[in-house]
């Protein structure tokens, strides 16, 4: 991903199409896009990556997770017509300063590997209730009913690569 | 700004707005409160690492072998710049000048010097700025669904607690709560529903329908 955003490297997109497109095609369609419709929010998506490439920040996440972002955002912007409210960007947000803090990317690396692991070992029903919670199926209410969803496991099992995370970002926001 | 907040929007909520599953008006109090609060900006992080988790095991769906292809020819082509988003200003975090189209405030009288200006409203909630002078009460009231209140100025208490600034509190339909507004700057909030308030006198309920409240 670094040598999109850094060489514009058309190889290593094509190695990141390989490994996304299938997946991203499985998820819009099991989050209710029509087939005919799939290849075009994949498409889509994909182009955003390659536009946007300058933003991303792998100390502030990993590409899987900002890929999903965009993969949202895209299907949302479909249904609504308002743009979602999105966060105030941080200070430096919008300027990759080259030499990302490796210390930050691999603790991130790390817990996202674990988050992901425990996932993976969760019950089929469960594992269900995750799919569908970030797939967008489920509202607040209905995530918060569901009997053992790991939301506690979520928040804390990425906790040490947050931590560190929400440390920078304090520092940030002092500026 | 953000270190003495105590009053955090709840996981499913966040979780929802990771997803994209919360509604317009909601997502403007979490986008709000984000912006003030570095706590919550990590536990999305989190949340959407978890979605990421979510799309890497997702089962695969072969695509057409020409679609690379495709891509790559449209890879160049022009685009329409995005607007770029509003930043803060005063009390009002970049989401909300965002919704109020870059806008101050304006402000409708609801009566004992409570103003409120409506900033959107659709089949799936409702989003507005109060504003209460000091020691004032918010009409007493229940709500159908949830409501989210993120102090932008001033704070305010009820039956529940104190509510500072960056504060968000997270009312459910079997809440009555009647916020009294703190001593000192007048206090403003963005509060959002995702069903109308029940007030609980009958003058505001009469009012009801004209304010949109």
């Amino acid at each position: 991903m670094l040598a999109i955003r850094d060489q514009r490297d058309k190889a290593a997109f094509a190695k990141l199409f390989d490994h996304y497109a299938a997946r991203l095609k499985g998820f819009v369609m099991r989050a209710g896009a029509p087939k005919a419709q799939a290849e075009d929010i994949v498409q889509e998506v994909m182009l955003t990556v390659w536009r946007k490439a300058h933003l991303f920040d792998p100390e502030r996440a990993q590409v899987s997770s900002w890929i999903y972002q965009i993969a949202r955002n895209r299907q949302i912007d479909v249904i609504r017509k308002e743009a979602r409210p999105v966060p105030e960007a941080l200070a430096n947000e919008d300027e990759s300063d080259g030499e990302p803090d490796a210390g930050q990317v691999i603790a991130l690396e790390q817990e996202s590997d674990k988050l992901r692991q425990a996932l993976e070992k969760l019950a089929p029903a469960q594992r269900e209730m995750i799919e569908r919670a970030y797939l967008g199926e489920l509202t607040h209410t209905e995530i918060r009913e569901a009997t053992g969803l790991p939301l506690g496991t979520i928040k804390s099992r990425i906790r040490l690569g947050l931590e560190r995370l929400r440390h920078e970002l304090k520092d940030l926001r002092q500026e | 700004m953000s270190a003495n907040i105590s009053h955090h929007i709840p996981s499913e909520i966040l979780a929802a707005y990771a997803a994209g599953s919360l509604g317009q008006a909601f997502s403007l109090v979490v986008a709000a409160h984000v912006s003030l609060c570095t706590e919550c900006r990590a536990e999305l992080a989190a949340h959407e690492a978890a979605g990421g988790a979510v799309l890497d095991n997702m089962g695969e769906e072969s695509v057409s072998s020409d679609l690379f292809a495709r891509v790559l020819d449209h890879l160049d082509d022009p685009v329409a710049p995005e607007p770029t988003p509003r930043s803060r200003e005063g009390v009002f975090p970049g989401p909300v000048m965002d919704a109020l189209k870059g806008r101050t405030p304006r402000w409708k009288a609801l009566g004992g010097g409570v103003k409120q200006c409506l900033i959107g409203g659709d089949s799936d909630g409702l989003s507005r700025l109060l504003f209460i002078p000091p020691n004032q009460a918010v009409p007493d009231h229940g709500h159908h669904g949830t409501e989210l209140t993120l102090v932008l100025q001033g704070g305010f208490s009820d039956e529940v607690g104190h509510f500072d600034v960056g504060d968000v509190e997270v009312a459910d339909a079997d809440l009555d709560h009647t916020p009294v507004a703190d001593p000192g700057p007048p206090c403003i909030v963005l509060a959002a529903t995702d069903a109308p308030l029940k007030f609980n006198t009958f003058l505001p309920r009469l009012l009801q329908p004209l304010f949109g409240i």
